[in-house]
């Protein structure tokens, strides 16, 4: 069975191929696999229930369990068989359009999903299938997707069913909860336990809800008649057939476990029957064919939701049999709807007429399938009725629930003979309304439809006619399905004539009054319609609308909240959102970590406070600074002390990068000040003090931090590894350098290329012609053709001095990079350096007499860098090591001392530094002065 | 001084977000800047201060008092961490840079899309301006 379902799947992907290879015959030729099935499934009834299992994702309990029981092989020769018969009338029907490929694909795709919820014997599976029969059923009405009420009908079905399906899943976890199992059958053997829990009630209503809205129960109805917009075969299969089922299919199937509880038996048949008379009334207003149709297949649910409530064998019977009968009668009377559609081009029951003399074979079919609906002696709907009836004498307190039942069957009636009798039969036509395919000029019918058209309902009244006559065919698979449901054998006997018993007699009342109905149409039908139209505004489906309009107004607002364009709002939230879940962790781990350091605490000197002291003062006055540079000169304050910080406590590597650095962001800075705007006060002083409270709060977090951590310093053993190695393994004696380029080289060579980009990125950004500069020079200086002579206004100390301290400072670079392995020093302070060299040059004289100096350009010196640093790292591997590994020359060279892949590397990150701060630096430069 | 230089990055870091809530477009990069000197000396103080004991071996190689040098991995961490700033600071004033030339606004408020600003819409103004503009002599 498993075989088949996936076979159908790789049928569906591939249908839209086959029906470009084969045309007209697709539908013919696909509609052999679902034969295929219902053969099969017939030669299963004979034998005992088949049960196969396979693991899925054991760890979720997903079990691929298939079993096939009485119940699954009803509804599976129902589901495979009228598939056979959609796929050749969707054929003729949709034949000429563009999406008939898509049709076969999805229909055999639905097929397969509906066929792998009846099987299934996993609760996930079984979900699994079930939501897949949504989406199917979404695609399926949204078909013709050009129709915006297409599309809003396709959107209300999958919204439904998809929220009955996961009130259904959580039904089905609760019970895997309990029962420990996944598995259906542990399910149906532990009704005791189930029925005993505090969760019953639970999960009685969250499965209500998934079988509710599937089958189209009140309030969930709606959505049916609105899947009208589908096709005429997906209403027939989808929408009366099968899908609607599969609610009262769970039901069934669910029945030992849940069946026992009152809220069962109470609950269940009142839903039923009220869906079944709102139906029924709402049915009275309607005019459309496939509307009339559509009320009565939700009523026909709920007619069958109130068998599976009664809960007793008799109405078990009556629900396997309604269940048959209405499969075969209704899909037959939709096709025969869609036949008189395409041939005349109207569905409108009010001008339908006389259509018998030009078809008459449709005609001859559709007179069973109305009259089995209607519950006329000898057809199979007849034996459903009264066992209906039957199973409603058989409880007490029943004379509503008769009532009841009387008044919506009678109404039923009627409907019946609407579809199925009226539109061949009534004298006096209102036709022609528009040209069909079939008419003349004048709109006369020519001739009936292809057998396309009339040969699927055919079979199926012919089916219902046999059935009927001779009810034995079908006792053994109705037994054995009632059987399934209650779980528990017994004998069942299906008999046409059941004797002149009150259930016979409440038949015929129902005939009367129904009869009495059906001529009553031409004053029902605008009255109800009148009325409906008023009530309309208190029922669920305006509910339904009005929520999605809330959902999407709910969605814009806080969208209009939370990403309202403005950069200092994100800020703001990241900030605040950063600061409460900080003080939340703070609070939670508060008392065990915030102690004072427990060092004892070295004795404080004089220039560390001072320098603090410096250090907040600068930050301060930089918030309240008016001018752009007293904020560099303030930034630059800050960065020399800070320098001096990590100077004093032990990193000369550290400090002097931080000199080098802080003098080439001030130079940066005066480089591009003049092309920044002046700064100005905008902010009102609620927002700022807002600003301000947001920002201490994260200081504090931050102070909070800081003394988290240095009161609970953490033991590493990395230090200790990295100073007892420096010298033996790596050869050096400064031990942060042979950290950043031997031991963590590839943290170093990510940053060079880091570097690299941000280069790249400026000189990007650099070399966009703006087509609009709207931006005026906040200095109106005029330009001149040399940086230093604006800056400098004249002064000659400067050049000159600049010529003869450029090349010492670049022999210091130098220095600094070779003394870089074994003393304070290194590639990166030592590039740093040299580009400070060379950015003095390029103020004091011009950028461009600094460029010319530079045997090769910024740009390629930065990528030659990074390409030594690289080879300098890959190296080993041509000789077998492992990435990285340091190899060195054995003997020191008398200058450059011990020379290995380390060093080349530090040489690299010399070169590369080099190249991008020049290639930034001066590039800017260059802007300005060519300004 | 680890009390001291924990108020001192408190202090940076509560500077550097109150410029990043300003409005105006420069301050946004000062606010970087001093948000890096803060996080740097958080690092800094997570290998214990040790004044006077750089991690530099003696030179006849040996180790020295290799046990109570200053950590050497948090100063590697941070001179990587300054290198790689000054290079996303370059990039931030170049690409501010280019901005205020082709877009010609200040006022960060402003700066909402990139379809061209034609009018300011005002009508979603979070607060009333109160603009002060620099004078001449004030602000070279």
């Amino acid at each position: 069975m498993l075989i088949w379902i996936g076979a159908g799947f790789v049928l569906a992907l591939f249908a839209p191929w086959i029906h470009q290879l084969l045309k007209e015959k697709t539908g013919w030729i696909l509609g052999l696999f679902p034969a295929g099935i219902f053969f099969y499934l017939l030669a299963q009834s004979r034998l005992p229930s088949l049960t196969i299992s396979h693991p899925w994702i054991p760890s979720l309990g997903l079990e691929l369990s298939i079993r096939l029981d009485g119940l699954a092989l009803l509804m599976g020769l129902l589901v495979s068989g009228i598939g056979a018969l959609i796929l050749v009338y969707g054929g003729a029907y949709l034949h000429g359009h563009p999406y008939l490929g898509r049709f076969y694909a999805k229909i055999l795709l639905f097929m397969s999903a509906m066929l792998g919820v009846v099987v299934s014997d996993n609760g996930l599976l079984l979900f699994i299938f079930w939501e897949l029969t949504s989406i199917s059923s979404f695609l399926l009405i949204g078909f013709e997707h050009e129709q915006p009420s297409a599309r809003a009908a396709a959107w209300q079905a999958l919204l439904v069913t998809g929220g009955g399906g996961l009130a259904m899943l959580a039904g089905f976890i609760m019970l895997s909860q309990i029962t420990g199992s996944w598995s259906i059958q542990v399910w149906l053997n532990s009704a005791a336990l189930v029925q005993s829990s505090p969760m019953a009630g639970a999960i009685f209503w969250l499965i209500l809800a998934g079988a509710a809205t599937k089958s189209a129960q009140f309030p969930f109805h709606f959505w049916l008649p609105n899947a009208m917009a589908a096709p005429t075969p997906v209403s027939a299969y989808l929408h009366s057939a099968t899908m609607v089922k599969a609610g009262v299919y769970l039901l069934a199937r669910l029945l030992p476990v849940l069946g026992g509880l009152v809220i069962w038996k109470t609950v269940l048949p009142v839903l039923g029957m009220v869906t079944f008379l709102a139906s029924m009334f709402l049915m009275l207003a309607q005019h459309d064919l496939k509307r009339i149709l559509a009320y009565s297949t939700t009523g026909a649910l709920g007619l069958m939701v109130v068998l599976i409530g009664l809960c007793n064998k008799i109405a078990v019977e009556a629900f396997v049999v309604f269940l048959l009968a209405h499969g075969l009668y209704k899909g037959a009377l939709f096709l025969v709807a869609g036949g008189i559609d395409h041939a005349v081009g109207s569905r409108d029951v009010r001008k339908l007429g006389n259509l018998a003399r030009t078809m008459p074979i449709t005609a001859a079919t559709s007179i069973p399938a109305a009259l089995s609906m209607a519950g006329v002696i000898p057809f199979l709907g007849f034996i459903g009725k009264e066992l209906v009836y039957e199973s409603g004498l058989s409880i007490g307190n029943n004379m509503i629930l008769m009532v009841a039942l009387i008044l919506a069957n009678a109404i039923m009636v009627a409907g019946a003979l609407w579809v199925g009798w009226l539109p061949f039969f009534r004298r006096k036509a209102q036709l022609p309304v528009e040209h069909g395919p079939s008419t003349d000029e004048v709109g006369n019918l020519l001739h009936e439809n292809s057998p396309g058209f009339w040969l699927p309902p055919v079979l199926l009244s012919i089916l219902t006619i046999g059935f009927g006559v001779i009810p034995r065919m079908i006792q053994p698979l109705m037994g054995s399905a009632a059987q399934s449901i209650l779980n528990e054998s017994f004998s069942f006997k299906l008999s046409l004539w059941h004797g002149f018993n009150p259930a016979l007699f409440l038949s015929i009342i129902t005939l009367v009054f129904g009869v009495f109905i059906y001529f009553a149409y031409g004053w029902l039908e605008p009255h109800m319609q009148h009325l409906f139209y008023r009530l309309r505004r208190f029922g669920p489906s305006e509910g339904y609308d009005r929520a999605i309009d809330h959902l999407k107004r709910l969605a814009a607002w806080q969208t209009r909240l939370i990403q309202s364009g403005y950069l200092r709002r994100y800020v703001l939230m990241i900030v605040v959102s950063t600061v409460l879940l900080s003080a939340i962790a703070f609070l939670a781990v508060a008392p065990s970590l915030m102690k004072l350091p427990s060092r004892q605490p070295e004795p404080l000197r004089f220039y560390d406070v001072i320098l603090v002291g410096i250090i907040i003062t600068a930050a301060i006055l930089v918030l309240r600074a008016r001018s752009r540079l007293a904020t560099i000169a303030l930034l630059g304050t800050i960065g020399y002390s800070i320098a001096l910080i990590y100077l004093f406590y032990s990193a000369p590597d550290l400090a002097m990068v931080q000199f080098a650095i802080e003098t080439l962001t001030v130079i940066l800075f005066v480089v591009v000040i003049s092309r920044l705007p002046k700064f100005t006060r905008i902010s009102s002083t609620p927002k700022r003090a807002l600003d301000i409270l947001v920002a201490v709060m994260g200081g504090i977090v931050m102070t909070l931090l800081m003394l988290m951590i240095t009161s609970n310093p953490a033991d590493s053993q990395l230090a200790s590894y990295y100073l007892a190695n420096a010298y033996p393994a790596a050869n050096g004696r400064n031990v942060v350098n042979v950290t950043l380029v031997d031991f963590r080289g590839l943290d170093t060579l990510g940053e060079i290329s880091v570097l690299v980009i941000a280069a790249l990125g400026v000189l990007a950004l650099l070399s966009l012609r703006s087509s609009h500069s709207s931006a005026p020079s906040p200095d109106n200086l005029p330009p001149s053709g040399k940086l230093g002579s604006r800056l400098i206004h004249g002064s000659i100390i400067l050049p000159v001095a600049a010529r003869y301290l450029m090349p010492l400072l670049l022999v210091f670079s130098v220095f600094l990079l070779l003394r870089g392995h074994n003393e304070a020093g290194g590639g990166f302070v030592g590039g740093l350096v040299a580009a400070a060299a060379f950015m003095l040059y390029g103020i004091a004289v011009s950028p461009q007499a600094a460029l010319r100096l530079l045997p090769i350009q910024p740009r390629i010196l930065m990528t030659l860098g990074l390409l030594i640093s690289a080879i300098s790292v890959s190296l080993p591997l041509f000789f077998g090591l492992p990435l990285m590994t340091g190899m060195w020359l054995s003997n020191p060279l008398p200058v450059l001392g011990k020379l290995g892949t380390p060093v080349l590397f530090d040489f690299g990150v010399y070169l590369a530094v080099i190249g991008v701060t020049l290639l930034i630096l001066l590039s800017l430069a260059r802007e300005e002065v060519q300004k | 001084m680890s009390v001291l230089l924990a108020i001192t990055a408190g202090v940076l870091f509560a500077a550097g977000l109150y410029m990043m809530l300003r409005r105006s477009l420069v301050k946004i990069l000062v606010g970087l800047l001093l948000l890096s000197y803060a996080v740097n000396l958080l690092l800094f103080s997570s290998g214990t201060l040790t004044p006077g004991l750089p991690p530099i071996l003696p030179s006849d190689g040996g180790l020295g008092l290799a046990a109570s040098y200053a950590d050497p991995v948090p100063q590697a961490l941070i001179l990587t961490a300054i290198v790689i700033s000054f290079g996303l600071t370059a990039f931030a004033v170049v690409l501010l840079r280019q901005t205020y030339q082709t877009i010609g606004v200040d006022d960060l408020d402003e700066l909402r899309n990139t379809d061209g600003l034609s009018e300011p819409d005002h009508s979603l103004d979070l607060d009333e301006e109160i603009i002060e503009r620099c004078e001449e002599e004030e602000c070279p």
